[in-house]
């Protein structure tokens, strides 16, 4: 029994020894780079160069079929002065906002509470996230019917309580408020979860001493919750900035019906065209493929542009 | 102020019981309102349109719902769309675990020249938007001759940056160095060492990755809109939309139908994949 480990020692030294000898040359990682290399080629196939051809795109005028026709900087100077572009802006803008800060506050009171229930945890989270684990499509469509005009769920609540029926899905603002409704729903309880794991980083006996100081629940909750919170409502606030500004599934479920009109239109008065919406319709209705190319480069920094305001917004205020 | 929270004090327990009362009753409003429109969704499904039209508007379920799943049949191949659908999602999720698993193991436990560097890149890529890419991706997928065809939508989703970040952070702190050097000396090469020793470790964090892969793929919407252009030949969230509003006027008790029973597959993999999280995390604990 003895001579049996004595017999398996030595090979181990020899095994090693290759394994650090030829560390030096960089070849000799090659597993190493393979292992990783899918994702990366990937990525240069369908993530570089098509960014890149984008980019070579947009100084073109191309139908996506003909020949490319160089328009040098034409077709920003177009986006420049394209009303129906910065009419998307402001329509995702105002869709963003009324969609984001209901759904932040909802969801900090959400997750306060569930912070404190002892009791259905695991219930209230699950059902809670139920909504954005569904598909967008098939929420888009129940949610079209609540908000329909002649047979609505709301509009039969407003008859019921004996106020006028608003054409939901027929108004600038009514159209605006649908999806932001739907997008609030949706991203409520996935924000209360996220919420509810940086409170649960608060060290309770924080709490203690400010109850022992005789602060209330709202005290507590604007000088403590809220201030050390505030990496984690940075991160949804830019999460919800850049998905909130990018909304392309919700209007165009919610707003084809009309049958003759294009499906990326946005509706009537074009109220629901999101910024991405008018990028397909540019590119894949009008079959403008150079200029679609130059509205996605628009909106890319119309994002980075809102989330630097964002940053330094919260940032500011933490200053002070 | 002071004297009114200190006369409270000595009465804590009751206080806090009526508290809950109130807290739980919040709640449940709104596990209510996350749950009315799948409610909402399943009343219209069992009725006809003409029902659905009429004032006061039905709470109770119908008894149309067979009808409305006929007709439903009769206007998209649904199952044929369903299973497209679960081709891509199943497809894509096994690739996306198996090269972002490997990717991980390497940032995470191995050191090499331009480690650094490939990360950061990684990590920019994140950041890239995806519309940016659109146009060039669909003239790339037409010139190779996939548009309409699945390819197209598993080939480029299968490896991601979010995938990799993940997996490296899970495997950062769940797989040891010495089981890597035990396995070593016993003469384990690089794909042993992540076949046996690697993954079986990170099982919990693989099933995450796993649902959430799967639910974002069947999901997905814009780009599967865009590649699809057969319309014989789609997947489910394309096909569903295609019912909205085709008609002029829709017909909501068969489009109800189709939302509803598209969203079966989609739950019982979230209810599967909960437990799966709770019991590996559960064993990872009492190892």
């Amino acid at each position: 029994m003895a001579t049996v480990p004595a017999l398996e020692k030595p090979p181990v030294v020899v095994v090693e020894a290759p394994v650090e000898a030829p560390k030096k040359g960089i070849l000799s990682y090659w597993r190493l780079y393979a292992a990783i290399s899918p994702f990366y080629l990937l990525f240069l196939a369908f993530g570089l160069i098509p960014v890149g051809f984008s980019l070579y795109v947009s100084f073109h005028r191309w139908d996506g079929l003909g020949s490319m026709e160089w328009a040098g900087l034409s077709q920003y100077q177009y986006l420049l002065s394209d009303s129906d572009f910065w009419g998307s802006v402001g329509n995702t803008i105002v869709i963003w906002a009324l969609a984001t800060f209901p759904m932040i506050f909802l969801a900090l009171v959400t997750a306060v509470m569930l912070n404190s229930a002892v009791r259905f945890k695991n219930l209230y989270r699950f059902a809670y996230f139920l909504p954005n684990v569904t598909s967008v499509v098939a929420v888009a469509i129940i949610f079209g019917s609540v908000f329909s005009t002649n047979f609505g769920l709301v509009n039969a609540l407003l008859q019921a309580v004996g106020l006028d029926q608003v054409a939901w899905l027929n108004t600038p603002w009514g159209i605006k408020v649908s999806i932001a409704t739907l997008m609030t729903w949706q991203w409520t309880g996935y924000n209360a979860i996220i919420f509810l794991a940086g409170l649960q980083t608060i060290p309770s006996d924080l709490y203690e001493a400010a109850r022992m100081d005789g602060a209330g629940p709202v005290q507590t909750f604007f000088r403590i919750t809220l201030p050390l919170m505030r990496p984690v409502l940075l991160f949804v606030l830019v999460v919800s900035t850049v998905t909130g500004l990018q909304s392309f599934s919700e209007p165009q479920i919610l707003l084809q019906t009309t049958a003759n009109e294009s499906t990326f239109s946005g509706g009537p008065d074009h109220a629901g065209r999101t910024m991405v919406l008018y990028f397909f319709q540019q590119t894949f209705d009008n079959n403008d493929f150079g200029y679609g190319a130059a509205v996605a480069w628009g909106i890319f920094l119309v994002v980075v542009l809102f989330s630097i305001i964002n940053w330094r917004l919260v940032q500011r205020r933490r200053e002070e | 102020m002071a004297s009114v929270q200190g006369a409270r004090r000595p009465k804590a327990i009751k206080g806090t019981r009526g508290r809950g009362f109130a807290l739980h009753a919040s709640l449940m409003l709104g596990v209510l309102l996350s749950a009315f429109p799948f409610y909402w969704a399943i009343i219209m499904s069992t009725h006809t349109s003409t029902e659905i039209f009429s004032y006061p508007p039905k709470l109770l379920p119908g008894s149309h719902f067979l009808e409305n799943t006929r007709s439903l049949f009769d206007n998209i191949d649904f199952f044929g769309s369903m299973l497209n659908s679960l081709l891509v999602a199943v497809s894509v999720t096994f690739l996306v675990l198996f090269f972002d698993s490997l990717a991980a193991f390497v940032f995470a436990k191995f050191q090499f020249p331009g480690r650094r560097l490939l990360f950061a890149l990684m990590m920019m890529i994140f950041m890239v938007p995806a519309q940016l890419a659109a146009i060039p991706q669909f003239v790339i997928m037409a010139k190779i001759g996939w548009v309409g065809s699945m390819t197209a939508l598993i080939v480029p989703a299968a490896a991601n940056a979010f995938g990799i970040f993940w997996m490296r952070q899970y495997m950062k702190g769940a797989i040891h160095d010495e089981l890597l050097d035990a396995s070593k000396l016993d003469g384990a090469g690089f794909m042993r060492q992540y076949w046996h020793v690697a993954l079986p470790v990170v099982r919990p964090g693989l099933a995450f990755l796993g649902i959430f892969t799967f639910m974002g793929q069947w999901n997905d919407y814009a780009w599967p809109l865009i590649v699809l252009t057969n319309p014989d030949n789609v997947t489910l969230q394309v096909a569903l939309s295609q019912l909205n509003g085709v008609h002029g006027t829709t017909d909501y008790g068969m489009v109800m139908t189709g939302a509803l029973l598209a969203l079966i597959p989609l739950l019982i993999v979230f209810a599967i994949g909960a437990k799966q999280i709770i019991a590996d995390l559960g064993k990872g604990a009492i190892r």
